[in-house]
């Protein structure tokens, strides 16, 4: 295994026929859209995924009886152009509080002539991975994600279409 | 039940295997090493072992005479793949809300 700094970013964008400020509600009220049952830490249906608008307020999911797992923070909180938001579930889908092992989400919201186009940016993996400058000299994290992607979210997300 | 993470999930939900997890997160060690410093039996040790293996969670490989045990270095690439394909998926659904609110 090559020693590497950094692992590319995910980046992904959407344009929204609605205004900055309706897609900036629309995004942090994650009850509305997040996909839940495949993309959940609870074993019970969710209430909902709730941010609280506030930097530094909670990231989480509640099921249906009121437990709550908890995801991550939003680190700053800029409507209806800017919300960052820390995910602190690491490669074990375990949370970890420490932020040196958090991901990192920022999602802007521009004004487009026909309505918003919304960048997301998820970066920062290399805090689970090999060699960043505070990880150890070998391999960290852990996961086997890809065999539960290529079983069960690619089937998923196609039988949606 | 989620998608990501349920087998990884499951295997991490003994005791012994979290702390056998969390210590090769500090690097590559052999069955023997492992069970030195836990209060189970090396047999035990490789059971829990071949567990986190078949989850994905841990690779082994050969090192002269020895079989070393470490995380899958794949996870991290895993995970970014993983919020590659989620997150293109996930605004799909984000701007049918936005734009379905609206009408």
């Amino acid at each position: 295994m090559t020693e590497q700094a950094t692992v590319a970013s995910v980046r992904a964008s959407i344009l929204v026929r609605a205004t900055p400020e309706h897609a900036f509600e629309t995004f942090t009220d994650m009850t509305a859209w997040w996909p839940r049952k495949e993309h959940q830490l609870s074993e019970k249906p969710l209430a909902g995924v709730i941010i609280e608008p506030r930097a530094g307020g909670r990231w989480f999911e509640r099921d249906v009886d009121g437990g709550e797992c908890d995801w991550g923070f939003v680190t700053a909180w800029e409507p209806p152009a800017r919300v960052l938001l820390a995910w602190h579930l690491g490669p074990d889908w375990k949370f970890n509080p420490d932020p040196a092992k958090a991901t990192e989400i920022e999602v802007r919201f521009t004004p487009q002539d026909d309505g918003t186009l919304v960048e997301l940016e998820h970066r920062g993996f290399e805090v689970h991975g090999p060699a960043g400058a505070r990880m150890r000299d070998e391999v960290a994290g852990g996961g086997g994600w890809g065999r539960i992607l290529e079983e069960r979210y690619v089937p998923a997300a196609n039988a949606r279409r | 039940v989620s998608t990501y993470g349920a087998n990884g999930l499951a295997a991490l939900g003994d005791p012994t295997r979290r702390t056998i997890f969390e210590r090769l997160a500090d690097g590559p060690l052999a069955v023997g090493e492992l069970a030195r410093d836990l209060p189970v039996s090396r047999p035990a040790v490789s059971q829990h072992l071949k567990v986190l293996k078949d989850a994905g969670l841990v690779i082994d490989r050969a090192e002269g005479t020895r079989r070393l045990y470490q995380l899958d270095p794949a996870g991290v690439e895993a995970m970014r793949a993983y919020f590659d394909a989620f997150w293109n998926h996930a605004l799909v659904a984000f701007k049918a809300a936005a734009e379905g609110e609206v009408q």
